[in-house]
């Protein structure tokens, strides 16, 4: 095709070379809509071009016409792909200008005073969050979870579980008396078992049951003990309940709270409201029962106390001991945190530290 | 107690093996906490002669020391005063190793050197006397070649290697007090043959050392025992030409290795059969007792005496529990004066001395019971009180008083001379029990059949005598010293220890209930996990708080006081959360990190009425206290206040879908206790029993504690902003600082009517929005506006929210302006403008009838 052509027709091919590079000199998308705008527009040399089709002959009319067209395409398609190249250009500079360095907004919400922003979320206190997974680990087993007072009377204390006033067995309890009714009458319960008496007056066996909460000794605080503490204790009275079926229960409860890797051992001991009693020792959480400082070297750690139900707790609650038997055991929710967050000194508890809080 | 191996062996041949006899110790319930070797590791140590004693210059605390090792003068620097020049001291030279594995090596103090070190008995692990060196002579083996310098320690105090085991008996094991307790169980276990030494009888007419007749015991003296009950069994025997002396080296030996200090020889003897056979006996100097007589009684209220201890006790007074008689049982002299405490601590009247020379011996069995009493009444717990109150073997007295008197011929240089016979009071002693026990019962208790045989082979060995009794079952007789075994499952537990606890199965006995938590226990874990939500930290704070704690909250009335605190600290029962919680995030805010939100779910403990503390004195079931558990927040963000508090209190109610509460502005009905008083208010109930205004009259005189005022006022918790007076007192002040709160019982929050649990249709329609704005005196509450115009609005109704509030002080005091938006839909249809424009105007009138609201121009 030659550049000039007869009767005024542009020479369409050199009109074609110019828009292309004017299309590819843009560099805006707003530079590239002007430049479509001047090269397809009704004012564009294209447009005229077109316009003079009808003064020309019929031969020719379809072959300039038939030019202009592909001249037209060919320029759309060269707008078409310069839009395209501004187009991601535009969206790469806009994204580097966007740039959020994430981390800022995570160690943001982490961090205490103003950022921290609504997402942050607190924290349920380790002692709680032991307490719920213990009575899971319960309620899997079928037993239901009971609750009772805090300020409880000497007989439901005591004396219900076979423990008579000034007998030498109260020593192992050091207790805080309340200034209520005669003296030393009214007092803050030192363990949970007040509630299995409860329990058992109350309802009719069968009974599985833990009874969680928090429990009072007048010891002096240290890094293993707190006059505050909490306690869950378990109790089942059924139809020939045995020794064995306490040992079971104390085994599986341990694998399912500690690990499959982790048992469970009796050994005797004395309490006045368990008949034969026993202690129990769980492997040692730190060695595995290889032995170490924590275990003493023996691989295991004491846990808490167990044994079956005594007769005569039976006959203060007015349960037939020749119908039904039944197990009790107890140990420290505190001690089991302690023992599974390895937290050197449980004192730190009554802190509330936000920097102990928000770790554990 | 400390267990000496060596004496475990004066009664069974146990072996070397020290692991086995601790492991078996364990598996029987006596708990070996602790295994000492003494007497090892002293190979190297020597008796040495203080030639001369000086002081450093520039020190005052140490001196030079120069003593004969028996090879000639060594020098050492010692830090010990007492010892003087002369004395035999123990010397450990460079390159010793002591038991502790401390190395001695030559060391250089404020320019002296010190070539070896003087040790005292806990350096050489010999006892816990760590008061001075070790004086060699005070306890030297009598018989044993004089100790000289150059001797080796071992040798000058007849040392031998041995194995203490520090045993925890447990309460209910008098038997077990005692080494041949503790012998009779292991040897049981272990199977080898059990004895105890038979001391020599009682001497008869014809007897006494000096092979002079003895007179008779009751020629000497004479006991008058006056309250049988409170000592069913009493002994004396008497003891004449005694010579106090050191006793023998064995005895104070193994006085010392079972951690007592040896007195004399009388005292000794004592309390080695004491720790021996577990009977406590108590020698008087005969010839310091008025009458030389003793009379066993109950003391008089108001009663002194002064005990060995040289303490001045008032017997007889302050009860120690309910049916505490006050009765303490005491030792008086033929004139009647106390002369000791029975059971508990000897008086020091008749105290033993260096110039006594006739004894009476006292082998008694107390009333456990009231020894425990007295014990307690007085505070005063002895190795005699702990072994009386949990039961001496009352049939092992006479076995006890004469191994005390073969002890005392045991010492080398004295005769002394038994009086013949023994006077032996007695009141009602405990009768011989005799237990059936059932073969099956045994299996099924335990979960593990056993047989006769078996049963038996665990029971004889212990002392317990069995016989058939019919096909299924022993007839068991249970010896006096184990009066913690009188019932059939007393004996089950002897077996089961016998036979090893590890020995008896594992089985899980299958529940027949489905686990469950409550649904009280299953909303209170959503409770606290919406506040975790809302980026609070769970605390547990002290139920016990000091008085003053509770002032600083602005919290008034009477609170519940501990009898015997550990502290004026924690000394009072909390009836609010917010003190301990003011503590918590004080604590924080004093370590720069107080910019937080905490939560915490605990009781709280209102003062209760007299009537029902009788009531549950009385063994009722309801609980002395009605304790309330409270859910308590504290919001401290930068930004918090009480508009966050309600914001959270919205959030709680809204996930537990609560509807029938509302809120009771402070100042209409008195004001939550420790709150700001015009930014708090009262969480009320609406079943529509109780009208605001009646709940505002109820808490008119309250203490605005929520755990103080009765469930039936209808106030379930309070939400505002704490007091910046109660800020500035738990000291987190901080200028403008405002500190969110709300404090919820969550008992009666859960009891509030909640939304229906059916789901509506979501109409498929589009929705019109309508728009209010309404200038709102400050009289008036949002959520009373919000009320109205929400009736008014009808069913057409789906949603009305608050969306705007402002306040423009310059142009309208006392109002500000609320937006709401009204949102409507119909289940069928789109509405019609027209339609909306009634139900808008019916808002507008609403507004402007009941509450004379006018639209914002």
């Amino acid at each position: 095709m030659t550049s000039a052509s007869a009767g005024g027709v542009p020479d369409i091919a050199s009109l074609v070379s110019e828009a292309k590079r004017r299309v590819s000199s843009c560099s805006t998308l707003a530079e590239l809509a002007s430049s479509e705008a001047a090269l397809l527009g009704k004012r564009s040399p294209l447009s005229e071009a077109s316009r003079m089709l009808g003064s020309l002959g019929q031969d020719e009319r379809r072959r300039v016409g038939r030019l202009v067209q592909e001249a037209r395409r060919d320029i759309e398609s060269a707008l078409a792909e310069r839009m395209e190249v501004l187009h991601a250009a535009e969206r790469a500079a806009k994204l580097v200008e966007d740039h959020l360095d994430l981390s800022e907004a995570v160690l943001q919400v982490a961090s205490p005073g103003p950022g921290h922003g609504p997402l942050a979320r607190g924290r349920l206190h380790l002692v709680q969050r032991t307490r719920d997974e213990l009575e899971d680990v319960f309620v899997g087993m079928g037993f239901v979870v009971a609750e009772g007072p805090e300020v409880e009377t000497d007989w439901f204390n005591f004396e219900a579980l076979n423990i008579p006033p000034a007998h030498p067995a109260r020593g192992m309890w050091d207790t805080f008396y309340l200034d209520l009714g005669e003296r030393e009458s009214v007092l803050l319960r030192t363990h949970t078992s007040p509630v299995q008496i409860r329990l058992m007056r109350e309802q009719e066996p069968p009974v599985y049951a833990v009874m969680p909460g928090r429990c009072y000794r007048r010891d002096t605080p240290d890094a293993r003990h707190l006059p505050t503490f909490h306690q869950i204790e378990g109790l089942v009275v059924d139809r020939s309940i045995s020794f064995a079926d306490l040992a079971g229960t104390i085994e599986a409860f341990t694998a399912a709270y500690f690990g499959e890797d982790v048992h469970s051992r009796l050994r005797p001991a004395y309490f006045p409201f368990t008949e034969p009693s026993a202690e129990f020792e769980v492997t040692c959480t730190i060695c595995k029962g290889g032995g170490c400082r924590t275990c003493s070297h023996t691989g295991w750690v004491e846990l808490g106390g167990c044994g079956m139900v005594d007769p005569a707790v039976f006959e203060f609650v007015g349960i037939d001991p020749e119908s039904w038997s039944g197990f009790a055991f107890g140990f420290g929710i505190d001690r089991c945190a302690l023992m599974r967050h390895e937290i050197p000194d449980l004192r730190i508890l009554l802190d509330n530290d936000a920097r102990f809080l928000s770790q554990v | 107690m400390r267990v000496p191996v060596s004496w475990l062996r004066d009664f069974a041949p146990f072996g070397d093996e020290v692991e086995v006899l601790v492991a078996n110790l364990d598996d029987l319930g006596l708990v070996v906490e602790g295994v000492e070797h003494v007497g090892a590791g002293l190979d190297a140590v020597v008796v040495a002669r203080v030639l001369e004693i000086a002081a450093i210059a520039g020190a005052d605390r140490i001196r030079r020391v120069v003593v004969d090792d028996g090879a000639g003068p060594v020098e050492v620097v010692c830090g010990a005063w007492n010892f003087q020049v002369g004395d035999l001291v123990p010397l450990a030279p460079v390159g010793a190793v002591l038991p502790g594995g401390f190395e001695i090596s030559r060391r250089r103090m404020k320019g002296v050197d010190s070539f070896g070190m003087l040790c005292s008995a806990k350096e050489l692990g010999l006892s816990e006397d760590h008061a001075g060196i070790l004086v060699v002579g005070d306890n030297g083996p009598v018989g044993s070649d004089e100790p000289r310098p150059g001797m080796a320690l071992t040798e000058a105090l007849g040392i031998e290697a041995d194995v203490v085991l520090d045993v925890a008996v447990e309460a209910n094991r008098p038997d077990a007090w005692c080494m041949a307790g503790i012998a009779r169980d292991l040897a049981a276990r272990l199977k080898l043959p059990f004895a105890l030494p038979e001391p020599p009888g009682e001497t008869g007419d014809a007897g006494g050392a000096g092979g002079t007749r003895a007179a008779r015991a009751e020629e000497l003296t004479s006991v008058e025992l006056v309250d049988p009950d409170l000592c069913p069994r009493f002994t004396a025997r008497v003891v004449t030409e005694l010579q106090v002396a050191p006793a023998p080296g064995w005895v104070a030996r193994r006085l010392m290795l079972a951690g007592m200090r040896p007195v004399n020889s009388v005292v000794d003897a004592s309390n080695y059969v004491m720790l021996e056979l577990g009977q406590p006996t108590h020698p008087y100097d005969l010839d310091r007792l008025a009458g030389a007589g003793l009379r066993v009684r109950a003391a008089r209220r108001g009663e002194e005496v002064v005990t060995l201890d040289a303490v001045r006790r008032v017997l007889g007074m302050r009860s120690v529990g309910p049916g505490d008689d006050l009765r303490d049982c005491v030792i008086c002299d033929a004139e009647d004066m106390p002369v000791g405490i029975a059971g508990v601590m000897g008086g020091k009247s008749s105290e033993i001395t260096g110039s006594t020379t006739r004894v009476l011996l006292e082998a008694a069995y107390f009333a456990p019971m009231a020894i425990a009493r007295t014990s307690k009444r007085l505070a005063l717990r002895t190795e005699a009180s702990a072994r009386f109150e949990r039961g001496v073997d009352p049939e092992g007295i006479d076995r006890a008083a004469l191994r005390f008197i073969e002890l005392l011929g045991a010492v080398d240089g004295t005769a002394p001379v038994q009086a013949a016979g023994a006077i032996d009071s007695r009141g009602e002693l405990p009768s011989p029990i005799r237990v059936i026990l059932r073969v099956g019962r045994v299996g099924s208790l335990l979960g593990c059949p056993l047989s006769k045989a078996e049963i038996r082979s665990c029971l004889e060995p212990i002392g317990f005598h069995c016989e058939d009794a019919g096909e299924d079952a022993l007839g068991v007789e249970v010896p006096s010293f184990r009066p913690d075994t009188s019932r059939e499952v007393d004996v089950v537990e002897e077996v089961a220890r016998h036979v090893g606890y590890s020995n008896l199965g594992k089985r899980r006995p299958s529940s027949p209930q489905v686990g469950r938590l409550s649904p009280y226990q299953r909303e209170r874990r959503v409770t606290r996990d919406v506040m975790a939500g809302m980026g609070a930290y769970e605390v547990w704070t002290s139920s016990l708080l000091a008085p003053r704690d509770h002032e600083h909250a602005g919290i008034g009335g009477a609170s519940i006081e501990v009898g015997n605190p550990l502290s004026p600290e924690e000394s009072i029962l909390r009836r609010s959360l917010l003190p301990g919680m003011m503590k918590a995030l004080g604590y924080n805010v004093e370590r720069r990190q107080g910019d937080l939100r905490l939560f915490e779910v605990g009781r709280v403990f209102p003062f209760p009425e007299r009537a029902r503390v009788q009531r549950a004195i009385a063994r009722g079931s309801e609980s002395v206290v009605d304790e309330r558990e409270m859910l308590g927040m504290v919001l401290a963000m930068p930004d918090d206040d009480a508009r966050s508090a309600a914001a959270a209190w919205g959030a709680l109610a809204g996930t537990l879908g609560i509807t029938g509460v509302s809120l009771l502005a402070s100042d209409t009905a008195g004001r939550p206790a420790g709150l700001h008083p015009s930014r708090s208010a009262f969480i009320i109930r609406q079943d529509g029993t109780k009208r605001a205004s009646v709940v505002a009259g109820d808490l008119a005189g309250s203490s605005g504690v929520v755990g103080d005022v009765a469930g039936s006022s209808g106030v379930v918790g309070v939400v505002g902003e704490v007091d910046p007076d109660v800020l500035e007192a738990f000291g987190i002040s901080g200028g403008s600082r405002r500190v969110g709160w709300l404090e919820v019982d969550l008992e009666r929050l859960l009891a509030c009517e909640r939304r229906s649990p059916l789901a509506k249709p979501v109409s498929r329609f589009p929705s019109s929005d309508v728009d209010l704005a309404f200038d709102v005196p400050d009289a008036v509450s949002a959520a009373e506006v919000h009320s109205v115009i929400s009736r008014a609005a009808g069913p057409l109704l789906e949603a009305c929210w608050l969306f705007d509030v402002y306040r423009d002080a310059a142009r309208h005091r006392g109002s500000r302006s609320l937006a709401y938006r009204l949102r409507f839909s119909a289940a069928d249809r789109t509405l019609t403008d027209s339609e909306v424009g009634e139900i808008r105007q019916r808002c507008v009138d609403a507004a402007e009838r009941e509450l004379g609201l006018r639209l914002r121009g």
